[in-house]
């Protein structure tokens, strides 16, 4: 289903541009040859284990280590009093124990007053085995002193609730001293209460409210966190080998937090096992890897068990959403109001741009057309894992677009109306861009009603309806669910657009050897993306040179350029308008060397893939091989053309780019049981122009399984105690091949006008798009029933209540 | 304790504790980094090897079970003629992105097929169910063993 522009092949049969190329990374992959961080193994490297708060809440009254440190094997044992010893010669606070977040708040590296959730990193051990290692965490004594736990970000917010963040002087619960942001609110309030209340009054005007949770879950990448740190004292060279999303970033966030010298550190990020947005933190273990190699003079190990990753890194959502919708009664969309009390556990530990607190949850306005949009955000600390911005969410995009959604069905359902004529009731039009959105988002392009004809069609959407009537007479509950997302991807512009006060613009460099052979080197970093192969893919479309001649290098500080990293969808917006950038100026300097060695103006050469020639007389050329090869030799070159072929770039990116698309989920409920079977998943992206269209259709398969298991199973809840639930893969349920259904993908292309090669990002558009497909395809099953809503996960006993009319709070193991 | 084991028919013999998961051994005594460790609790399956030709989650199984046994790791999976058609098979279907499942659906997957080598795709989803991916979706997994279905390994490889 993918329309490729005929692109010349390489001598090896790769598109000298853009098209399907099979992956360079699966050669080793395949082999069981990828170098991920649990394979880093160096010398005299010993292994550190943290222990960890069984309870949620609790003062710390002491902790003894001395039965640990006597076993055989173990070097040193760490705690936040150790840590509290240790200055740190920074603005961020005064010594170890405390780090700052990405969201300047801070966060324990080792509790040393309280612990305040699950989890928590309480000491760390370090062993020359990892089984010691653990061995050692039990035989460590903590005197704690359980406290009264607060699991619920509405009981955060009670009068009386305990006060989590006593550290910080907090007097409530309340996350106010976000970098001066007090105010999480966006779009017009009075305008929008004012479209609210006119509706209200207008019998030919209706307004729904409803309340909408999106629960914690868990990125959970099949590779844990960890890291390998070397402090060599000789040298003063830190070497970190770690499950990095953002390698440089984190280099200079440690620069600051640990006082190094930046020009000392290296961070290495090897092969990544999925990130998911998992990996974009910095986490307690990995600052320990490098204080236990400090203490020991050893490389030291940390890695990850399961339990350690779901429970206490990086989950998402936890968005307690209430949304009023208000529209004529033909379906004219008039205003959305959005309330949200949003969970952020212990320590504010979201990693999003500074000037948007809470994230860019303020595009909830969605692919529709009216004016009046407002939405407040209170943030609250829970004794909770900290975290929030991850699992592919688009900085919170996700639960943007999964309310709009489920607030147009709520819609359609009070209207009496069919999903899908609603939508195409309030689409932007092609006209309209650049839209600016009521919260201020300046839409770049979109053609949003020929991809939404296109995916019901595919569907066969009206067949589906009146399969839907015929079974629903004889007792058979299917459902047809629909979304349709807008995303803003790709940030930043740096004016706008920083996390910590590092702009989010990428560099890059390209240089092409004097056989014609090149390496670029990327900032970014792949965690399955398939860096390697698409970024050549890029330059070959440029230059002409064939991809495999092109050496794709990333993961290493010491062998890249500077920028933000790969989350958000921001590699190819951001790093893949670098790439292009690059290239060009490449392309131009060669025109330049080609001019003189054909003793010509360059304003006489024309360009043809991967030769510049004379205008008209195409046999006097020079190829890119050879140009590269005369900049490298005896050429004499014109004034102001320095020899050799290459260049670097910065790019700063003038907006973000906005990939969209409309999904079709079509569902079997099983009333008796409440069990749900995906039948068919239908997913038309628009996410401009396609590198490798195999790739693009692998990450949307994987965002769509995303989808179904947040929509169907996945859940990190909570006990009234405390207790994570979520804590392994017994209870923490991933989508497996049996829940996810053949997909079925189409496509429309509208490139992004301002990105050099039009492609705007596709890494998230199905993890943010197909959970509202899913859920609308549930409750229009259970439609019936008088089901207006119920919140993920509808796992069958979610359903069953639903059915049942006694729906229960999903995230709490209370009734 | 002493145990001793063929790993892709090379002999190793270790000194190791009782308790040593065959995981472990494998990456940190015979030091073959493609089997990966994903969950503890035997639900992901990046961890599959075969014992005695038996596709095992070798995170739950001891390196002292294994003592005495034929054990084949990803790494055993290419012969003299290059790539089993299952690892081909990832390759041309686009069935990995990070590529940390892959051992495990690939010993699996080799491991099905040896015993069904004209599967349905529905039979090859049943056949994975124990592995999570968290890239693909499954959808090109499915394919790729698909893929190998049809071409037939010239390799012989055996336990």
């Amino acid at each position: 289903m993918t329309a490729v522009e005929e692109v010349p092949l390489s001598p090896a049969g790769n598109p000298i541009g853009f098209g399907n190329m099979k992956r360079v990374e699966d050669q080793r992959f395949v082999r069981g040859h990828g170098n991920y961080v649990d394979d880093v193994s160096l010398p005299g490297m010993v292994h550190g284990a943290i222990l960890r708060s069984p309870f949620a809440h609790a003062r710390i009254n002491g902790i003894d280590t001395s039965r640990a440190e006597q076993l055989p094997g173990v070097l040193a044992v760490i705690t936040g009093k150790v840590l509290e010893g240790i200055p740190r010669p920074d603005l961020l606070g005064d010594n170890f124990a405390w780090m700052p977040t990405l969201s300047y708040d801070t966060q324990a590296v080792l509790a040393t007053d309280k612990v305040r959730f699950q989890g928590q990193e309480v000491a760390f051990v370090i062993a020359t085995d990892r089984y010691i290692a653990k061995d050692a965490l039990e035989l460590i004594d903590v005197d704690y002193e359980p406290l009264e736990p607060v699991m619920d970000a509405k009981r955060a917010m009670e009068p009386g609730a305990p006060i989590i963040r006593d550290d910080k002087g907090q007097q409530d619960n309340s996350i106010t001293d976000v970098h001066g942001h007090k105010d999480w609110e966006s779009g017009n309030a009075i305008g929008t209460a004012e479209a609210i209340a006119a509706a209200q009054a207008d019998p030919d005007c209706v307004v729904v409210t409803q309340e909408v949770m999106y629960p914690r879950v868990h990125p959970a990448p099949m590779e844990t966190c960890g890291s390998v740190a070397f402090l060599d004292k000789v040298t003063g060279q830190l070497t970190l080998y770690t499950t990095s999303q953002a390698p440089h970033a984190h280099r200079t966030v440690y620069a600051m937090v640990a006082g190094l010298p930046e020009h000392k550190i290296r961070v290495i990020s090897p092969d990544i096992g999925g990130g998911f947005g998992n990996k974009v933190g910095i986490y307690p273990g990995y600052v320990l890897s490098i204080v236990g190699s400090i203490v020991t003079g050893k490389p030291v190990k940390w890695m990850e068990d399961r339990n350690e990753n779901l429970t206490s890194t990086s989950f998402a959502r936890d968005y307690h959403m209430t949304g009023t919708i208000a529209a004529t009664k033909e379906g004219k969309i008039l205003a959305v109001d959005v309330d949200v009390l949003a969970d952020h556990g212990a320590f504010n530990g979201v990693a999003q741009p500074t000037n948007y607190p809470a994230g860019f949850f303020h595009i909830f306005s969605g692919s529709y057309d009216y004016p009046n949009a407002h939405c407040k955000v209170t943030p609250v600390y829970t004794n909770k894992a900290p975290g929030g911005v991850a699992y592919a969410c688009s900085f919170r995009i996700t639960e943007a677009v999964y309310l709009i959604e489920r607030l147009v069905d709520c819609l359609a359902a009070e209207l009496g109306m069919d999903p899908a004529e609603l939508r195409l009731k309030n689409l932007l039009r092609p006209e309209q861009f650049p839209y600016t959105s009521p919260t201020g988002w300046v839409y770049d392009s979109g053609q949003y009603e020929n991809t939404m004809r296109l995916a019901l069609e595919m569907a066969d959407y009206d067949q589906l309806r009146r399969e839907q009537a015929e079974k629903r007479a004889r007792g058979e509950y299917m459902g047809i669910g629909l979304s349709f997302f807008t995303e803003g991807v790709g940030a930043g512009p740096r004016k706008d657009m920083d996390i910590l006060g590092l702009g989010m613009a990428d560099g890059i460099e390209l240089r092409v050897h004097p056989t014609g052979k090149a390496v670029l080197r990327l900032s970014v970093q792949s965690q399955g993306q398939a860096h390697e192969t698409t970024y050549a893919q890029i330059v070959a479309h440029e230059l002409g040179i064939p991809p495999e001649d092109i050496e794709v290098v990333h993961g290493d500080t010491d062998q890249t350029p500077f920028g933000l990293g790969t989350y958000g969808s921001r590699s190819t917006p951001v790093s893949g308008a670098a790439a292009a950038v690059v290239s060009r100026k490449v392309k131009d300097k060669a025109r330049q060397i080609a001019a003189a060695a054909l003793e010509c103006s360059p304003d006489d050469l024309e360009w043809q893939l991967g030769q510049w020639h004379v205008k008209g007389d195409p046999e006097r050329a020079k190829t890119i091989q050879e140009i590269a090869l005369l900049s490298h030799g005896s050429l004499e070159l014109p004034d102001g053309v320095e020899g050799h072929l290459e260049a670097t770039t910065v790019y700063n990116p003038p907006n973000l780019t906005y990939p969209y698309g409309c999904y079709v989920c079509v569902v079997d409920v099983d009333p008796g049981t409440g069990q749900v079977k995906v039948r068919r998943f239908i997913a038309v992206d628009d996410c401009g122009t396609r590198i490798n269209p195999m790739v693009v259709e692998g990450q949307v398969h994987g965002g769509i399984a995303d989808g179904i298991g947040m929509a169907l199973m996945e859940l990190i809840a909570f006990d009234e105690d405390g207790n994570c639930l979520g804590g392994s893969f017994m209870d923490y349920l991933l989508p497996t091949s049996m829940e996810c259904p053949d997909y079925e993908l189409g496509e429309t292309v509208t490139p992004s006008p301002h990105h050099p090669i039009g492609a705007k990002g596709v890494g998230e558009s199905a993890t943010v798009g197909s959970p509202p497909a899913v859920v609308n395809a549930v409750i229009d099953a259970i439609s019936p029933f008088g089901v207006r809503h119920a919140d993920m996960p509808l796992t069958p006993a979610n359903v069953w209540r639903a059915i049942q009319g006694r729906p229960v709070r999903v995230d709490m193991a209370v009734e | 304790m002493q145990v001793s084991m063929n790993i892709n028919g090379e002999p190793i013999t270790a000194d190791i504790e009782a308790r040593k998961l065959l995981v472990h051994f494998i990456r940190e005594d015979a030091g073959l980094r493609g089997t990966h460790w994903g969950c503890d609790t035997s639900n992901c399956g990046t961890c599959t090897v075969w014992v005695d030709g038996e596709a095992v989650k070798s995170c739950t199984v001891l390196a002292a079970q294994a003592d005495g046994h034929e054990v084949r790791t990803v790494e055993g999976l290419e012969g003299a003629d290059g790539l089993d058609p299952v690892q081909q098979g990832f390759i041309e279907c686009h069935g990995l992105q990070c590529g940390f499942c892959t051992p495990g659906m690939l010993m699996t997957a080799r491991w099905f097929l040896d015993r069904n080598p004209s599967p349905t795709k529905d039979e090859i989803r049943e056949a994975i169910s124990g592995q999570i991916c968290r890239c693909t979706g499954y959808k090109n997994i499915v394919d790729a063993i698909h893929w190998a279905a049809e071409h037939p390994r010239t390799n012989e490889v055996t336990a």
